[in-house]
């Protein structure tokens, strides 16, 4: 008898132990929702980490306000189906004082909405380990990072003092105030993500399926209309047409690609022979060059 | 269309299938390790277009290739402030697939202050790639790389002679350098090493087999990788499960949770539980899908008993027949990760498994010189030097040596002030009673005591409570 794991199964295993490593070690962990795919295989993976028990912490979202409604509507509905403990923090803030893509730029926005809210909540609730669903193979600073990755009492992330991690022995030793940001799905591919999905039929928000959808072509990107807070001098450039989204975020500032995938099958063959990466329909990575890499210094994920 | 669907419907389903190697790459700045790297990727085809288009970018403003050529090195530095000084500085993690299997490779640097590095990278990986430069041969930096291979248990090695193209692919150096290779090897024990004649830069021998080394006769670097067989590697034989988590979701249920850290258990299987010696039988295997017949390594399950025995995280759960070392004293390769020097006079936290106690360190036997293997004489260890040294805990640890179990033989050491993780540890064998001068275990003679019995399991309990604090004490019934 030979005793051998596939790939997935290899990787199912290292997740698992990731997590009931941290509910084991620390007293007060969280897991950030951002609704995504990636985020959608790590809920499963929390949930197989405890069947048939319950998951011993709670999933908390980030909203911006301006996340499309189809990932509000699968959030809830996930999470009581699911029995989950979810938490939603926004910036109301920010919110409250018009703070907004098209207002403000996506680097206020982002700014504001996102690497704030997530801070004050970590705060709030003195959260001290949040799970991310970051994979390693998404973008080059993320590379280099930990699966336990170390934040000082700011919340920052420093790439030139990361604590050397060996084996699957994670030092989870933080002092008060500190906190570890712990990513499960460091080792996963997208290619990965998508055949897990596919074989454990994990739900996911319906955007990633190509349909017809009214969109405005902003700078380039393709933008679809998901509310009535669209400028109105984009209003009479809106198009029916058929797309889909390979990430999912805030609506004004994630680009949607023409597309007829309308199975997980399809996705990966469009995956598989596209020439663009995953995240460049992200808006905010373009902000400046290794933007991401800043961006986890101030805290952002 | 429908035929396309069937393609990439039997594209993943053959790709599910594939298992995963982790690679650890090492070499000096200048040996061509990036360029390798890029290239198996690059000709691996994944790597997606615009990707090359900011690497493009790059090239022309910092590259270090000639006009007009790919710097695949660049596409592997993702940090910006390494951009600049034009070496990797830490572990990056690169995915690549092929139609046989899937690839991560750890790439560390081969710098000398960063052996920390290469420890970190190189942990968990099935094999390593030592890059040499065909012009230089073996140097220093191939003996320090190759030590710390062996120290990490990594079963397979491969010296790639790079940039042969800079010597005409010539056989007589290749031949030279790999005789000289083996000889360093072979002193270190290492059984399986497999040396390729390549360039990295003009690709050949790394995915195609080239037509300039008609002297060669293995296979390209890229084949071996995806043919070498791993899963041998693993120790199925010894049965060892650091309990990592209690599940008690109702009073019907009490599972424990854990990775089965080598070995085999059945659904009926007599287990026993350490420390407390108690016996029980495996009364079911529960995952998220339902239950197993049976599991092994590494597979995460949740294993419920027959008997109701209480068993805590950091405890762990073997066979009868089949019992790990048990004790609180050992003696251990360390290497030190930590800029503050190793203190002897402090109470580090060990972290074992899933087990965590104080420990000291209570002398170091030698040093090794990492350039020529030499044992020096045993001080204190600064950032990045390795020895042997003595370790004693405050609980009981359950061990093997880590040349027999890789997983139940590592420790790391953490600093209890700054919480950095100052040090790693092998262990290589426990120590005998009167070769340690660790402390006698406080003793609690109940008997002696007049203690009635109905009081025992009271006693019982709060002692296991000081003992998961870190105290240990001994109770006679």
């Amino acid at each position: 008898m030979e005793y051998n794991l596939s790939h997935l199964q290899e990787l199912e295993t290292e997740s698992i132990h990731i997590i009931r490593e941290v509910a084991a070690e620390f007293e007060n962990p969280v897991m950030l929702y951002s609704i995504g795919k990636d985020s959608s295989v790590m809920v499963r993976l929390a949930e197989k980490a405890f069947a048939p028990g319950k998951v011993p912490f709670p999933l908390m979202h980030i909203d911006s306000k301006w996340k499309f409604r189809e990932m509000i509507e699968f959030r809830d509905n996930y999470a009581k189906k699911y029995g989950w403990n979810l938490i939603v923090e926004s910036n109301m803030e920010a919110f409250n004082a018009g703070v907004g893509p098209f207002t403000h730029g996506s680097k206020v926005h982002t700014d504001l909405m996102k690497t704030k809210a997530l801070l004050d909540a970590l705060n709030k609730y003195k959260f001290d380990a949040a799970f991310g669903g970051a994979r390693r193979d998404e973008e080059k600073s993320r590379a280099k990072e930990r699966i336990f990755s170390f934040r000082d009492k700011f919340n920052q992330w420093d790439p030139k003092n990361q604590r050397p991690e060996l084996w699957d022995i994670y030092n989870s030793r933080v002092h008060k105030g500190e906190s570890i940001r712990v990513f499960p799905l460091s080792n996963w591919t997208e290619l990965d993500i998508w055949q897990y999905i596919r074989l454990e039929n994990i739900p996911i928000v319906p955007l990633y399926y190509a349909k017809e959808r009214p969109c405005v072509e902003i700078d380039g990107n393709i933008i679809m209309a998901d509310d009535d807070r669209l400028p109105a001098e984009y209003r009479p450039l809106i198009k029916n047409r058929m797309v889909r989204f390979r990430t999912l975020g805030c609506w004004p500032l994630t680009g949607a690609v023409e597309s007829n995938a309308t199975t997980i099958e399809e996705i990966v063959e469009e995956m598989m022979t596209t020439t663009k990466s995953e995240r460049t329909t992200r808006v905010i990575d373009f902000d400046q060059e290794a933007s991401m890499e800043q961006k986890k210094r101030e805290g952002y994920f | 269309m429908e035929e396309k669907k069937i393609d990439i419907k039997a594209f993943l389903d053959a790709d599910e299938k594939k298992d995963l190697l982790r690679l650890l790459t090492a070499g000096s700045v200048d040996d061509g390790k990036s360029t390798l790297i890029g290239r198996l990727l690059f000709d691996s085809k994944k790597l997606y277009e615009d990707q090359l288009q900011a690497l493009e970018r790059d090239s022309v403003r910092v590259g270090n290739a000639g006009a007009g050529e790919i710097d695949y090195a660049l596409l592997l530095d993702g940090l910006k402030a390494e951009r600049e000084e034009g070496i990797t500085i830490d572990v990056a993690y690169r995915y690549f697939s092929t139609n046989q299997r899937k690839f991560i490779i750890a790439d560390t640097p081969g710098h000398e202050q960063y052996t920390r590095n290469m420890i970190t990278g190189g942990s968990t990986a099935n094999l390593a790639i030592i890059l040499v430069d065909a012009r230089a041969g073996v140097i220093t930096q191939t003996r320090r790389h190759t030590f710390l291979v062996s120290l990490l248990g990594i079963k397979h090695i491969v010296l790639a002679v790079n940039k042969m193209d800079l010597v005409d692919f010539s056989q007589d150096v290749f031949n030279n350098i790999k005789e000289e290779y083996l000889k360093l090897t072979t002193q270190l024990g290492i059984e399986d090493v497999t040396c390729f004649p390549i360039s990295a830069k003009m690709g050949d021998n790394v995915v195609e087999k080239s037509e300039k080394t008609p002297w060669y006769e293995g296979t390209s670097l890229l084949e071996f990788l995806e043919t070498v067989p791993i899963h041998r590697d693993r120790n199925m034989t010894n049965f060892r499960y650091p309990v990592q988590y209690v599940l008690r979701p109702n009073l019907d249920f009490r599972g424990f949770c854990g990775k089965i850290a080598s070995g085999v258990i059945r659904k009926g299987d007599e287990i026993v539980a350490l420390p407390s010696m108690k016996r029980s039988h495996v009364k079911s295997i529960v995952t998220y899908e339902g239950e197993l017949e049976e599991a092994f390594c590494p597979q995460s399950v949740t294993i419920c008993l027959e008997d109701e025995i209480d068993i805590s995280r950091g405890e762990m759960i073997v066979k009868p027949n089949d019992l790990p070392y048990v004790g609180r004293s050992f003696e251990t390769m360390l290497v030190w990760m930590d800029e503050e020097p190793m203190d002897r006079g402090k109470q580090f936290f060990l972290k074992h498994n899933t087990n965590t106690t104080r420990a000291t360190i209570e002398s170091v036997e030698y040093r090794v010189d990492v350039n020529t293997m030499e044992q020096l004489e045993g001080r204190d260890f600064k950032l990045n030097e390795i020895g042997c040294v003595r370790i004693t805990t405050a609980k009981t640890l359950f061990f093997d040596s880590y040349k027999d179990n890789r997983q139940t033989g590592a420790f790391i050491l953490i600093d209890p002030i700054t919480n950095n993780t100052s040090a790693v540890g092998m262990i290589v064998r426990p120590l005998e009673e009167g070769e340690t001068n660790e402390l006698a275990v406080p003793t609690l003679d109940l008997k002696a005591l007049g203690i009635p019995a109905e009081h025992y399991p009271s006693i019982e309990k709060a002692v296991a409570e000081l003992s998961k604090q870190g105290l240990e004490v001994k109770v006679i019934k």
